[in-house]
């Protein structure tokens, strides 16, 4: 496991390239920072500067090797490496809000832009024209959508919203693709079309995500909950009351276990059973070496029963790794069937890399 | 243009009602719920059975219901049978409580709270930090979260 610290500010988004040698990321202004690790450096090598409000959500295609940036001045940008520079096509999204989250699909033939408008933009190229439109999802969604995922399939797209509700939409384009195979969601599939909405959990939902195989969602709502849904003739939910502080993203792992980050400051793992529909804590996966506790005088006793009328000598000082909230979690190696390793950027501007090792048992190093 | 100018009145006015995309929960049908049974929570106490009566108050909690009279009448009611326990036996309450039962309690905790009486206070944050190390700050958490709420 390391640990990096980028800068002071919070790390608004980040994204990695396809090696992993790179990541792009917001330090909380209006401009991208792509750093190139060298050894155990990193080293900046690009400034992207085209947005004129914070950058909110980054992507990078692995095959195609293009980055889109959506931020709070209603704009998304799809950038393309000519020579040596990143150069920026503007995409008209047609929304009056800030945009808060984007996602490439996993053909790369679109992404979808998930905004405070209340509706998702999902935008494809146009051959013809030469230029990205989009078409948008609105109903049944009634506030900001905060988090996006997309199936396997490259048709199906989860949205977590501050309506409370973790929604799969199709989001179908007829121009870039054919039909597809049902699923476990569902079997028709026109454009737009509401196939899982859930119920059960209240809290904005922060984070979506859906298995390797597509067959499961999961995501974390802002009540300290998380739930997972197995699609199928009914869809099942089992959801997760936990003792935390709200969690803001979650990803799976393997088929059956996921981990998830948030306001505690610690990754956290957790496993489903699907023959019980049941989910349950696996366990935080960050243990800090514990520090010596040194002994108290009498007088330090008094003193804190004084002020803080407690005799405890416990410090006001975060053990873990990230010393603020981790807001976005990536799997770097492995993809959701296997990780082998996966990162976490947080509000205190660093980034760690946690190891998993992989037993019958699951145990981080 | 002066008579526009004499009245203040329009500051008073709540745009958000007039606002046609305004987020408007879910109607889920609350008519039913009457709160728990006040006779059998009162005999409950009486016979000294308090674990009982803590069970039974939290049972049919007024969430739905938009009667405000319900949802005061069965807080008093939680309020007694709170009261009524020693501070020795405050824990052993909250342990006999599953993960909803301690949510629930924390919700009329705080409900409690809002509107403090005589010696509501003190019992109140008694069992707050019993029900707090049971539940964590995720059960304060979904307190503050919640839609709707006793």
């Amino acid at each position: 496991m390391s640990y990096h610290s980028f800068l002071l500010e919070p790390i608004s988004c980040h994204a990695w390239n396809k090696d992993r040698t790179q990541i792009a990321l917001c330090p909380n202004n209006h401009e991208v920072h792509i750093y190139k690790k060298d050894g155990s450096n990193w080293n900046k090598i690009h400034v992207l500067k085209e947005h004129n409000g914070q950058v909110t959500g980054i992507d990078w295609a692995p095959e195609s090797n293009r980055i889109v940036t959506c931020g709070t001045d209603r704009n998304a940008y799809v950038w393309t490496l000519k020579g040596d520079a990143w150069k920026p096509t503007l995409v008209i999204l047609r929304i009056n809000r800030a945009a808060r989250c984007v996602k490439w699909s996993p053909k790369e033939n679109k992404f979808a832009v998930g905004s405070g408008s209340r509706l998702i933009s999902v935008c494809y190229f146009e051959q013809d024209n030469d230029w990205w439109v989009c078409k948008h999802i609105k109903k049944p969604i009634r506030s900001t959508i905060l988090c996006l995922d997309w199936h396997p399939n490259n048709v199906l797209l989860a949205a977590g919203s501050c309506d409370f509700k973790c929604r799969i939409f199709s989001a179908y384009i007829k121009e870039v693709e054919e039909k597809p195979a049902p699923t476990a969601w569902g079997s028709k599939m026109p454009f737009g079309e509401v196939m899982f909405e859930s119920t059960g959990t209240s809290g904005w939902v922060h984070g979506v995500c859906f298995s390797d195989s597509g067959n499961r969602v999961a995501w974390a709502s802002h009540d300290s909950t998380v739930a997972v849904a197995e699609g199928g003739k009914t869809a099942v939910c089992a959801s997760l009351t936990s003792e935390t502080l709200p969690l803001l993203c979650v990803t799976f792992i393997t088929e059956n276990s996921l981990v998830a980050a948030g306001h505690d400051c610690y990754p956290v793992l957790f496993v489903y059973d699907s023959n019980k529909a049941a989910l349950s804590f696996g366990g935080k996966l960050d243990v800090p070496k514990q520090s010596a506790q040194k002994g108290m005088t009498a007088r330090e006793r008094f003193q804190n029963l004084d002020k803080k009328a407690t005799a405890d000598s416990k410090e006001a000082v975060l053990e873990s790794v990230h010393k603020n909230s981790i807001s976005q979690i990536s799997i770097l190696n492995g993809g959701k069937a296997q990780c082998a390793k996966f990162c976490t950027t947080g509000m205190d501007g660093g980034m760690a890399i946690w190891d998993i090792k992989l037993k019958t048992t699951l145990s981080a190093c | 243009m002066s008579k526009n100018t004499v009245s203040d009145r329009f500051r008073k006015v709540d745009v958000d009602e007039y606002d046609e995309n305004k987020f408007v929960d879910e109607e889920e049908g609350g008519e039913n719920q009457l709160g728990p049974d006040e006779a059998e929570v009162d005999s409950l106490i009486r016979q000294g059975n308090r674990m009982g009566a803590l069970q039974a108050v939290l049972k049919n909690p007024p969430i739905n219901t938009k009667n405000q009279n319900v949802k005061d009448r069965a807080e008093g009611l939680v309020l007694k049978v709170l009261s009524s326990f020693k501070s020795t036996d405050i824990e052993k309450g909250v342990q006999s409580l599953d993960k909803n039962g301690v949510d629930l309690l924390m919700k009329y905790i705080y409900k409690g709270f809002e509107q403090p009486s005589e010696n509501s206070s003190t019992v109140l944050l008694q069992w707050h930090e019993k029900a707090l190390s049971a539940g964590g700050v995720g059960c304060i958490v979904r307190v503050l979260t919640a839609r709707k709420t006793v």
